[in-house]
């Protein structure tokens, strides 16, 4: 067993785009049957580096080795000859194609697709017994829930008989239980002899299922080590090249006077389709309220109902004042006036310019306030001022005003955001996916400001996906399934499980088998919105 | 309206229907494949030019033929190089395309024949002859389908038959065969065929030569079979209805057959302005009945019929994404 040869071995991979150095000089060897994680910050070089693994790229130097063979990878097809298969953060799935038709792409038999669709729908059965990956082989990837697209990503690899797997930050889309399922697939591969690799930023997942793991750091491997032999604080330490605190400081809540309330709020999308069916709920003065839920609960229709984006029926009122929810007082400028600030879900397509300076970016919004404006002209040297402060008093890295937004990091550009929003000294804050693609120390910064803004007196919405992030920050958690608040719940006094039970739409103890029910619920759901779509 | 003349009418409706036809399936081939070809109006122009042009040299119109889908799928492979290969805007390149054969084909046509941009009458051997289906003759008496496969069915060229056929073909060939699997994926998700390990390019480019090929017979049809001859201009807009014809389909090909017959059974009205004024008592003006293709046209992109949704990477070049 000593002597058995790595499944995966690359020696002094090297990868640079332009000016950036994506890896350097990286050698890592994964030994067959295990599960290794790699972990990093955002821009790490995690993705390149598994891209270059996949033939997506071509490495400037280095050496890649498959079960002790020199083996060349110079496009995705000898990947998948070399048995790797990859499961993509962004899934790479035909929407209107059923998932037996996604399998076969490029793995067909022949010219003709009917021997090679009976063929995958047998083969489909087999893998689904064996490793737990129950998807109707039929339905359509649209009408799937975000997990079992991601198990068909999985049987996609499968189906070509990959040894090697790699999954890219493959829980960022899931629920708690759904990725607990993941691991319990990730297990019986393993067990099957299989390589796993699994990307991800989440130290918790890393602890949880990993047998090595690996450390990136600005392009570079840092270290490998036994996962039995480390500890959280250990990697992030290593992830950032810093001490990081990994905990949220903050004072319990002091609740004043009711600042939103929210009533009945329902949201159709142009699809037809009922994104929010019917939501109530309010937040007070000092207190932030968080929506956990899994992407696509109609969380993201809330916020834009609630920030001005979208148009929704239902009874909103702010400081006691109703608000319009369609027409022409229903946008962004007058929620502004209303005293809502909002940092939006995605901050490149709604939140910032991205061509723009960041100077331009911190007044846009606000840009008619007569400070940045006088009727005709704006009021540009100002602007550069005030851009100026905002970028020391947040931190924001490199200072340069007129570096256009898109050149900044993730974080930085999150920080720009914030500190628009934020310094309007807002009596309500909307904030979705704070620290979304935001890395570990940028993170602990983003926090502190959002707790700073709550004990100034404002009410916070926080969105997120991340648990952790939601239970970090909440004085008040809000579970949204199906367009529906399941529940609140006190942080202090619940539990990740529960929580991760109501996400998937169930509330009170589950009888037998967990994830089977959460399974049923995900199909039920899924049924109806496949008719829901068929109706529209 | 009486049985013989709804029989000339539907006679007509075919005539003019099978260059749409063509052009539709041409433009499904490229869409379904994520390239948006607005030059479909371009390279019908050419290969109807070309066409006529080496089947009045040469004599024989199969030569010609060969000529037009040459011309046609060189547009094509222009079209394909600015798209796929340099990722250019594909509407952009339609557009050049459509340009580069109005201005080219009137000039080497004044050129090469000097007579004002067109070329000689087409006689003989360069033209497409009018094919009767067997049994035509003989079951012309038989009631109500005997003048129905006489007049409407049989007695048209080949090409016409070959559109037809090119329908089921075209269904079978995107819905039963790993080529269509994997062309109709490249104009959803470039990104999934990627990853499986298929060319993007390849299938782009295969989907842009079909486009081609289809296009050709087309333009040979306006000139050869339809015409004997080529003039200025003489696609006169079908490109683009043929186009609008493809969103009316929603990209299917049954469903193109009867949107491209509708639009020929509009412009068959058109040629016969005697028979709706008989028909609703009042005259219409034929300038009315000529436009009413574009008319219904202009509805239907304003999306009054029904909710077409385009394939979903269409008019997007393919980059890795870092």
């Amino acid at each position: 067993m000593t002597e058995q040869a790595p499944a995966i071995e690359l020696k002094g991979i090297s990868k640079a785009f332009g000016p950036v150095q994506a890896n350097k000089d990286i050698s890592i060897r994964v030994m067959p049957g295990t599960i290794h994680g790699i972990i990093g910050e955002n821009g790490a070089g995690k993705s390149t580096l598994m891209s270059i693994l996949y033939g997506f790229y071509k490495a400037d130097r280095g050496e890649i080795f498959i079960s002790g063979r020199k083996t060349e990878i110079p496009d995705s097809q000898a990947a998948i000859a070399a048995g790797i298969g990859m499961v993509f953060q962004h899934f790479k799935l035909v929407e209107n194609f059923t998932v037996v038709e996604n399998v076969i792409l490029g793995a067909e038999d022949g010219a003709m697709l009917r021997p090679s669709i009976s063929k995958a729908r047998k083969s489909l059965k087999s893998l689904a017994e064996e490793y737990e990956l129950n998807v109707d082989p039929d339905a359509l990837i649209e009408h799937l829930s975000v997990g079992h697209q991601q198990r068909v990503e999985i049987l996609k690899a499968l189906y070509r008989q990959a040894d090697i797997l790699i999954l890219d930050e493959p829980t960022g889309v899931l629920t708690p239980a759904e990725a607990d399922h993941l691991f319990r697939i990730l297990d019986n591969l393993r067990a099957e002899g299989k390589t796993i690799i699994l990307i991800t930023h989440k130290l918790r997942e890393i602890m949880e299922i990993t047998d090595t793991v690996s450390v990136m750091r600005r392009g570079e491997m840092t270290a490998t080590v036994k996962t039995a032999e480390t500890s959280p604080e250990e990697l992030a330490e290593l992830m950032v090249g810093r001490k990081v605190l990994l905990r949220v400081d903050k004072k319990p809540a002091t609740p004043g006077d009711v600042v939103l309330s929210v009533d009945d709020l329902k949201v159709t999308d142009d699809k037809g389709v009922h994104r929010v069916k019917g939501v109530s709920f309010e937040i007070r003065k000092g207190e932030i309220l968080g929506i956990a839920g899994v992407a696509g609960n109609g969380q993201s229709e809330l916020m834009e109902v609630l920030g001005g984006i979208a148009q929704g029926t239902g009874t909103i009122t702010m400081n006691g004042r109703t608000i319009a929810l369609a027409g022409r007082d229903s946008d962004g400028q007058a929620r502004r006036r209303a005293g809502i600030a909002h940092v939006p879900e995605d901050r490149q397509r709604e939140g910032l310019i991205m061509d723009y300076g960041a100077w331009e970016n911190v007044v846009f919004g606000y840009h008619l306030d007569p400070k940045w404006q006088s009727g005709f002209l704006m009021r540009n040297t100002a602007i550069v001022e005030e851009a100026q402060g905002k970028m020391e008093r947040f931190d924001v890295r490199p200072p340069n005003p007129k570096l256009a937004a898109k050149n900044f990091s993730g974080g930085n550009q999150q920080k720009i955001v914030l500190a628009r929003e934020i310094e309007q000294n807002p009596d309500l804050l909307l904030v979705g996916q704070p620290t979304r693609g935001v890395d570990i120390g940028a993170i602990e910064f983003i926090h502190q400001e959002i707790i700073r803004l709550r004990d100034q007196g404002a009410a916070v919405l926080l969105v997120s996906v991340e648990l952790d992030e939601i239970m970090a920050l909440s004085d008040r958690i809000a579970v949204m399934f199906d367009g529906r608040i399941m529940g609140f719940r006190d942080p202090a006094e619940t539990n990740e499980r529960e929580l991760g039970l109501l996400m998937a739409g169930i509330e009170g103890e589950v009888d037998g088998d967990e994830w089977q029910a959460i399974d049923r619920q995900l199909e039920r759901k899924e049924a109806e919105e496949a008719r829901e779509a068929g109706d529209a | 309206m009486d049985f013989a003349t709804l029989l000339q009418v539907l006679d007509s409706t075919i005539r003019l229907g099978t260059p749409l036809l063509f052009a539709c399936l041409a433009g499904l081939f490229s869409e379904r494949a994520g390239i948006f070809d607005i030059g479909l109006e371009g390279k019908m122009l050419m290969s109807a030019f070309f066409s006529a042009a080496i089947a009045f040299t040469t004599g024989s119109v199969w030569i010609g033929l060969l000529a037009g889908i040459a011309s046609s799928m060189v547009l094509s492979a222009i079209h394909g190089l600015a798209s796929i290969t340099f990722r250019g805007n594909q509407l952009i390149s339609g557009v050049a395309i459509n340009f580069l054969a109005a201005g080219m084909t009137v000039l080497i046509a004044q050129d090469w024949f000097s007579q004002g941009g067109r070329t000689p009458s087409l006689v003989g051997n360069a033209r497409f002859e009018p094919v009767t289906l067997p049994g035509a003759e003989a079951l012309r008496d038989v009631p109500l389908l005997g003048p129905i496969y006489y007049e409407v069915i049989s007695g048209h060229t080949i090409l016409v038959y070959l559109a037809f056929l090119c329908v089921p073909a075209t269904w079978w060939v995107l819905f039963r065969t790993r080529f269509g699997l994997r062309l109709r994926a490249v104009g959803e998700n470039p990104a999934a065929v990627d990853t499986a390990g298929v060319s993007v390019v390849g299938l782009r480019y295969a989907a842009v030569a079909i486009c081609g090929l289809l296009c050709g017979f087309a333009g040979a049809y306006l000139s050869t079979a339809l015409q004997a001859g080529f003039v200025k201009d003489m696609s006169a807009g079908r490109g683009y209805i043929a186009l609008a014809a493809l969103i009316f389909a929603k990209w299917r090909p049954w469903y193109a057959l009867f949107s491209t017959m509708l639009f020929g059974f509009l412009q068959a009205l058109a040629l016969r302005p005697d028979l709706i004024e008989r028909a609703i008592g009042v005259k219409v003006q034929v300038q009315l009945l000529d436009a009413m293709p574009y008319i219904l046209t202009v509805v239907i992109l304003a999306g009054f019929v029904g909710k077409a949704i385009p394939p979903r990477a269409g008019g997007q070049p393919y980059v890795k994404e870092r």
